[in-house]
């Protein structure tokens, strides 16, 4: 078996069959399901073992119900997730303080 | 005592509701009410720094106290008639979402853009209802200046307790008018306690507050319905206000609020010089209307003259209280035209004569 | 159909659904664009980490449960004044992240005049503006967004200027007033656009903290079900329609002076 670089875990039960995953996918490795969930759709699934963790699929999702994993090969290290969900770079700001309340 | 001044109505509002530890007024001009919003663009951000803002409309006045409001923030909006009517989408929703906030309506001519003299014409609109749904403001009808000054921190306790809006139905007369008023302290606004169903952000001990008066399931509206109706009953209960005036010995009776009720008093002392037994029953809040003290009355006078500034709306309220055991007649000018105490007195006079 | 192996445990998740959005199945049809710009927005909030101290407001239409899916303080709207009750709470909470949530005929129509006076005013919120050219909750009617000749259920032989008027490019004229800070126009149909919208968002709320004036983020969506299309034909005849009469990219953004001396 090839070494998987990527692969996604799709919620099921909250997938609505849109199929806006499968044709965001560059490596053409998803498809919608031959059953269906309790709402009646059919759902996403990874039909061909090339996922490469690009978050395509993930990123154009309405419902939010695809996570996307990835391996690190260079390193084999796991890289802080919140870096690496952090697509919009450099983000991190001061807030407010905690409690102002008495406006 | 405390300080005592020469005040404007309207000016005493505007100063009381400083006082009171109001942390924002949103409103917009309209005659006769300006002097509110002038009043506190001049004094209050000084003082307490407080958020006044003119907005761009009533509309935009009335749902910015529904996001103050929401965030736990002591408001007031005020306006006249026109402005009023502008805002009952947003007092509906502010009633709905049980949100605590001050309104107060100058009252004006009407209908339509009508006159900027006095009128009471806007009673109907306070007390049944005015927006959509079913819902019920409490509405605090103020006779003197001074009572337009204390009625601001009154009514915020009262919106604060119930969680509901509650309007200062007062009227051009009386916004206008200069009276003696005695000022109460200034309460420091720091020390309001910001109520914990308010939305200041969701800490993490708590699930998020959401302020809303959307229930699109039919169980689950009605539910909200009925615990807003419980509310109210409470309120009926516990938080009436009417002032009496020889209603003791009294064979008939004028009921008159905020304006009328100053002419309906001279009217009374008039009459009493003639032998005529008058009394006087002021209804102070509007909504709960003090049927129970009227209904009393019923059993022992002649009759009833409702004095109004419109052309009868608390009438019906009156006939509802006495329930046909005597004659209720309604009087009232419109189109700002106030009418003299001997005015009101030959309509009685003429009235009695027919019931003795 | 291959069976795949799945080693979840041997790999780091890059990409999954941000905790600020409750673990909920969303009302909205399948395919529409507003569960990506929910999601988006509460990724921005959450990666910031302001979610304690952001305060939404949600509109009236589709959106209209928005309150149900984010998991940060809100209040609903009435339809139109989003942007007022954001006034009213950002003038009374200064220091909070407030955002409004709205749709073409909330926001383009009906609150016209709330959303010209609070950019105008330069009141530091952020306003969110889903542009989809028509009515969804109500069942497709016409919005002041609705493309020229484009069906909906009021304008059943196509929108035509000389009796309907023409589509609002509410974006554009807010652009124009000195309150706005940030006015960006993005899109949620293709992945990259999303990676777009949502650096848009997260400068919007960021750049709030500068209190600078109103961030503006309009993000040009779909609607599947009243277009009459699926979600894939939607996305297209949005990238082929939409997006030549609403073309994406920042109409205002804030010079480095200006970000720096805040």
């Amino acid at each position: 078996m090839a070494k998987i670089r990527g692969d996604i875990k799709v919620d099921i039960e909250k997938c609505k069959g849109c199929e806006l995953c499968v044709v965001s996918c560059p490596q053409n490795a998803l498809a919608l399901s031959d059953g269906i969930n309790k709402q009646g759709y059919h759902y996403a699934v990874l039909i061909e073992d090339v996922c490469t963790g690009c978050t395509n699929c993930s990123l154009v999702c309405p419902d939010a119900v695809i996570t996307v994993y990835r391996e690190d090969r260079k390193t084999g290290k796991k890289k802080p997730v919140a870096e690496l969900r952090n697509v919009t770079g450099d983000i991190k700001i001061e807030v407010g303080a905690e409690e102002e309340e008495g406006n | 005592m405390g300080e005592l001044r020469l005040m404007k109505g309207n000016e005493a509002l505007a100063e009381a509701a400083i006082r009171a530890g109001m942390d924002a007024y949103f409103g917009y001009p309209i005659t006769p009410q300006s002097e509110v919003l002038e009043y506190l663009t001049r004094e209050a951000y000084k003082r307490t720094q407080c958020t006044i803002l003119q907005a761009e409309s009533e509309i935009a006045s009335i749902n910015m106290i529904y996001g103050a409001s929401g965030a736990g923030a002591r408001v007031m909006t005020s306006s006249s008639s026109p402005g009023i009517s502008l805002m009952q989408e947003g007092i509906s929703y502010i009633a709905g979402a049980e949100l605590p906030c001050l309104l107060v309506n100058i009252n004006r001519g009407g209908p339509g853009l009508g006159t900027i003299q006095p009128s009471q014409g806007d009673y109907f609109q306070s007390v049944k209802g005015g927006g959509h749904g079913d819902y019920r403001l409490i509405v605090l009808a103020p006779a003197t200046v001074q009572e337009m000054a204390d009625f601001v921190q009154d009514g915020w306790e009262l919106a604060e307790k119930y969680r509901n809006p509650v309007m200062i139905l007062s009227d051009g007369a009386l916004g206008q008018m200069m009276e003696k008023v005695e000022l109460r302290e200034q309460i420091d606004r720091s020390k309001h306690v910001i109520p914990e169903w308010a939305t200041t952000g969701k800490k993490k001990d708590r699930e998020r507050n959401f302020i809303t008066s959307l229930f699109i399931q039919p169980e689950e509206m009605e539910q909200v319905n009925l615990q807003l109706q419980a509310k109210y009953k409470t309120i009926v209960e516990n938080e009436i206000r009417v002032q009496e005036v020889q209603t003791d010995d009294a064979d008939f009776v004028i009921v008159a609020y905020g304006l009328s009720a100053r002419i309906g008093r001279k009217v009374m002392e008039l009459l009493r010089a003639d032998g005529i037994k008058v009394g006087l029953i002021r209804p102070i809040t509007l909504w709960p209307y003090p049927y129970e003290t009227v209904s009393r009355a019923a059993e022992r006078v002649k009759g009833f003259l409702s004095l109004e500034l419109n052309a009868g709306q608390m009438v019906e309220d009156v006939r509802l209280a006495v329930n046909g055991r005597c004659p209720v007649e309604h009087y009232g000018r419109m189109g700002g035209i106030i009418p003299s105490p001997d005015e009101v007195a030959d309509v009685i006079r003429e009235m009695y004569s027919k019931i003795q | 159909m291959q069976e795949i192996e799945h080693h979840y445990e041997d790999m780091d998740i890059v990409c999954e659904r941000p905790t600020a959005l409750l673990d909920k199945r969303m009302h909205y049809c399948p395919g529409c664009g507003h569960g990506v710009a929910h999601r988006i927005i509460m990724e921005a909030v959450e990666e910031l980490g302001i979610q304690e101290n952001t305060i939404g407001v949600a509109p009236v239409g589709c959106s209209v449960f928005a309150y149900h899916y984010m998991n940060v303080d809100m209040q609903e709207a009435a339809h139109g004044r989003a942007t007022a009750v954001a006034t009213g709470i950002k003038r009374c909470r200064p220091d909070k992240y407030v955002f409004t949530y709205q749709g073409d005929g909330d926001l383009a129509a009906i609150g016209t005049g709330e959303t010209i006076h609070t950019v105008n005013r330069g009141e530091n919120v952020l306003i969110v503006f889903i542009n989809n050219a028509i009515y969804g909750m109500t069942g497709g009617q016409m919005a002041p967004t609705t493309l020229l000749e484009q069906k909906t259920s009021t304008t059943p032989y196509g929108r035509e200027a000389p009796f309907m008027g023409n589509p609002l490019k509410i974006t554009e004229l807010l652009a124009q007033l000195p309150g706005a800070f940030y006015v960006t126009r993005q899109a949620v149909n293709t992945p990259l656009h999303v990676r777009r919208a949502k650096k848009a968002i997260v400068n919007g709320f960021k750049w709030q903290a500068l209190n600078k004036g109103t961030c503006f983020v309009e993000i040009v969506s779909n609607c599947p079900t009243n277009w009459g299309m699926k979600p894939v034909e939607s996305n297209k005849w949005l990238e082929e329609h939409m997006l030549p009469f609403y073309p994406l990219g920042d109409m205002k953004v804030p010079s480095k002076e200006e970000l720096e001396n805040g």
